[in-house]
């Protein structure tokens, strides 16, 4: 097969090492960018999740939200934010955002709701304050949906970062973008190769996470 | 007339609106269709043979997560430009939500119903035909609509490597000519598309569960 | 002691839940709330720590009005124990039991200390405690729950319903350990349950509710049983009211004849031969079963059950004799040997005797 001789020439290529081209440069931009990404669309949809799972209010709100994520074309979203508004870091990071929201967004809540009432009930009767439950009881109970849910949003984030390469973004996409356009396909095979690698590190921090945070008492089977 | 002009597609659009909306359709329907026919006989095993469940699972999340461009792009090698470039990974897309929906479809089917239908007499192929994958269905369903309105958005992905991106098409040419009326057409029309397939695989779904209906009158 | 003054609860949508209930739970004593479903009693609980608040009237606990301190303070001082345990499945045995402790600022080691203690109180083993609660039978979850109630050692302890969802056999070993620990722990208990034999095996003061949220009786089980208010309380109480009410009626007054027993090797004598059944011992006094005087070399007929002599109730005793094929009840020893026989007549006519008593001390 072609691919692994186009990766070897990929890699052997010095105009890759180093540099604002260079590999390492590239995937760290990616990382950085999904990262804060990330972490900006779990401060928003975290809270909210939370609460309207404590509160088991606003079941129907978050399934629209979902369903609108689901069929939310990321390439899209950042095509039309380029052209509307200006093709800049800053409006290429909105819809990375955006799509990170709903599967947080979705498995918090149904995770939250998910915690047996029966426990949640005792916390309350045996003196917890409604912080106190989230914080002792519901969250920590909640914990491998709401990694689930985060797990999704980092993936779909370091997809959509990919494609914002067509936005004029850096990271890894932009060795698939370009190498499409120059007609240099050990550069896309390179880039692809490289983003494949890096979702999959992304699920095993994720599986990392797991399994040092969620108590062993929630692994029934 | 704006409707007569919005859906006039400029000529560098190498298709008309309707052409858009066919090949939208085909391909990633198409896609869900064989996800289905392929997560089937593979929800099957995993639901009779539950070890082979979680490494199953496994498989498909880990291909789920790869950004699509990328496998794409890394078929190109072997199918070229074309429109399979597309629809292979779209297929194994689905796959990631109609393994585990078949799964917990066959799950969903109380034991003492299967017990009942062997205790009558059905052979195993009619049980399954008409016992288990009726009752199975409400589930299947819901993740086949999932599996629908994920595969349409996915697609436009496939306009980076081509014209293969359906409404795709007109988000990457909106780019390029700087137009955001034609980006707003595609995002609209793939949305529209979406509640529709949605809509109609509904009803589709009340179509092959009658019992389901009456219960909803009931209660 | 908790009092209910007049207290009620009434819905928007119209539905009265409790209905001006006014009842004095006393200090150290199992009182127990019971009635068929939709009477208010779990809502009367749950009004107790305020998981539900009173729309009339109010409730002291010692006294105090029970909302004149802030909520979480005041359930941190009340025991809660719920049917299905509501363990926290996240935290281990021993987690799970500290918490109220922890909320109140106890420091870990100590908690831990705590946990322990209460755990060999209910009967866990302490190789239990870094469990999680998923690897728990029901009944042990259950006994968690109970231990997770007493940890803060309250003064009050709230129960509803904590036996319901395990199964009879389970049920009734941990009612009856329930009431070896309250006989050490003497709590102030308010206990719901749906099943009046329930009620009746572990109250001290029975509150029949009807539905709708209305007090039917407030009375101790034998004045529950012996002098219903009305039809609606003679109907819960079911039909066997007679015979349940024979378990309060000690059977000490029973004369056991011990003529009847014959040791083995030991030669009959000419009174035994007169008597219609004699019973066979086994080398430590513990029957074996009944024999005919006239064919003493039959294997025995087993006696069913013994009841306890002296100890037991005539219920007991009653039964014991209506179960053997003799007609004939076994009374026993601590350490089960037999100390004399009885007879259905005779049991009867203690009964007699004991309806007289009651009819004289009721004139």
């Amino acid at each position: 097969m072609n691919l692994l001789g186009y990766l070897r020439q990929f890699f052997d290529d010095p105009s890759y090492r180093s540099g604002y081209d260079g590999i390492w440069t590239r995937m760290l931009e990616h990382c950085e960018y999904s990262l804060i990404a990330l972490v900006i669309a779990a401060a928003i949809a975290l809270p909210l999740s939370i609460l309207s799972g404590h509160s088991g209010r606003g079941d129907g709100a978050i399934s629209i939200v979902a369903v609108i994520g689901r069929a939310m074309p990321s390439l899209g979203l950042l095509v039309l934010l380029a052209v509307e508004l200006q093709i800049s870091l800053t409006v290429t990071m909105i819809p990375l955002v955006l799509l990170g929201i709903p599967p947080i967004l979705l498995y918090t809540h149904a995770g939250i709701r998910a915690v047996d009432p029966a426990a949640v009930d005792a916390a309350r009767g045996l003196g917890m304050t409604p912080w106190q439950t989230i914080r002792q009881v519901e969250i920590p109970a909640a914990l491998p949906l709401i990694l689930a849910g985060l797990r999704g949003a980092a993936v779909q984030i370091v997809a959509t970062a990919t494609l914002a390469a067509v936005v004029s973004f850096g990271g890894l996409g932009r060795y698939i973008i370009d190498g499409l356009y120059q007609f240099d396909y050990k550069q896309v095979v390179g880039g692809a190769v490289l983003v494949a690698l890096l979702s999959l590190a992304t699920l095993l921090v994720f599986w990392i996470l797991d399994r040092l945070l969620v108590s062993p008492g929630l692994r029934a089977r | 007339m704006i409707a007569a002009s919005v859906f006039d597609l400029p000529s560098y659009v190498q298709s008309s609106f309707l052409g858009l909306i066919v090949t939208q359709l085909e391909v990633s329907l198409g896609a869900t269709l064989a996800g289905l026919v392929i997560s089937l006989p593979i929800g099957q095993l995993c639901s009779r043979l539950p070890k082979f469940y979680p490494p199953v699972l496994g498989l498909v999340t880990v291909i789920y997560s790869i950004p699509s461009i990328a496998l794409f792009v890394l078929l190109i090698d072997i199918t070229g430009e074309t429109e399979t470039t597309v629809f292979i990974p779209l297929t194994l897309y689905t796959l990631a939500i109609l393994v585990p929906g078949v799964v917990d479809g066959i799950r969903s089917v109380p034991p003492n119903v299967l017990d009942a239908a062997n205790g009558m007499g059905y052979g195993r192929v009619r049980r399954y035909l008409t016992v288990e994958l009726p009752i199975a269905l409400p589930t299947l369903m819901a993740a086949v609509r999932v599996a629908a309105v994920s595969s349409l958005s996915l697609m436009s992905i496939g306009a980076t490597i081509g014209n293969y991106g359906g409404f795709g098409d007109l988000f990457i040419l909106g780019l390029r000519v700087f137009d955001s009326k034609l980006i707003w057409l595609g995002l609209i029309s793939l949305l529209v598309l979406s509640v529709l397939c949605d809509l109609l695989l509904r009803w589709v779904q009340r179509l092959l569960t009658p019992w389901a209906r009456t219960l909803r009158s009931v209660g | 002691m908790i009092t209910f003054e007049n207290v009620s609860k009434k819905y928007p949508d119209g539905t009265v839940a409790v209905a001006g209930l006014s009842l004095e739970a006393p200090d150290a004593a199992i009182t127990v709330l019971v009635g068929p479903s939709g009477c208010g009693k779990t809502t009367t609980l749950r009004m107790t720590n305020r998981l539900v608040e009173p729309s009339d009237g109010r409730i002291l606990i010692d006294g105090a009005d029970s909302r004149s301190r802030p909520v979480a303070q005041l359930r941190r001082g009340i025991g809660y124990v719920i049917q299905h345990a509501g363990l926290f499945p996240h935290r281990t045995v021993a987690e799970n039991i500290a918490t109220v402790p922890r909320l109140l600022g106890t420091d870990r080691r100590a908690a831990r200390k705590r946990a322990q203690e209460l755990m060999e109180l209910v009967g866990l083993d302490l190789a239990y405690a870094e469990r999680y609660p998923h690897q728990l039978s029901g009944g042990q979850q259950q006994r968690v729950g109970v231990a997770r109630a007493l940890a803060a050692d309250p003064a009050i302890l709230l129960m509803d319903e904590p036996f319901s969802a395990v199964d009879p056999i389970v049920r009734k070993s941990l009612q009856e350990q329930f009431l070896q620990i309250q006989a050490e722990v003497g709590k102030t208990i308010l206990f719901v349950t749906h099943d009046i034999d329930e009620a009746i095996r572990i109250g001290d003061r029975i509150a029949v509710l009807r539905e709708g949220g209305h007090l039917a009786q407030f009375a101790t089980p034998r004045e529950l049983l012996e002098k219903p208010a009305d039809a609606f309380v003679e109907e819960f109480l079911g039909l066997d009211r007679g015979i349940r009410r024979l378990t309060f009626i000690p059977s000490n007054g029973l004369t056991l004849r011990a003529d009847a027993l014959v040791k083995p090797g030991v030669e009959l004598s000419a009174a035994q031969l007169d008597l219609p059944w004699l019973l066979r011992l086994d080398e430590a006094g513990r029957p074996v079963g009944w024999v005919e005087p006239t064919r003493p070399e039959e294997t025995p007929i087993p006696i069913g059950h013994p009841f306890t002599a002296h100890d037991d109730s005539l219920r007991a005793a009653l039964d014991a004799a209506v179960l053997c094929p003799t007609g004939w009840a076994v009374g026993v020893d601590g350490e089960g040997r037999a100390v004399g026989v009885v007879s259905q007549e005779e049991i009867a006519a203690a009964i007699r005797a004991a309806h007289q008593a009651t009819l004289e001390d009721a004139r």
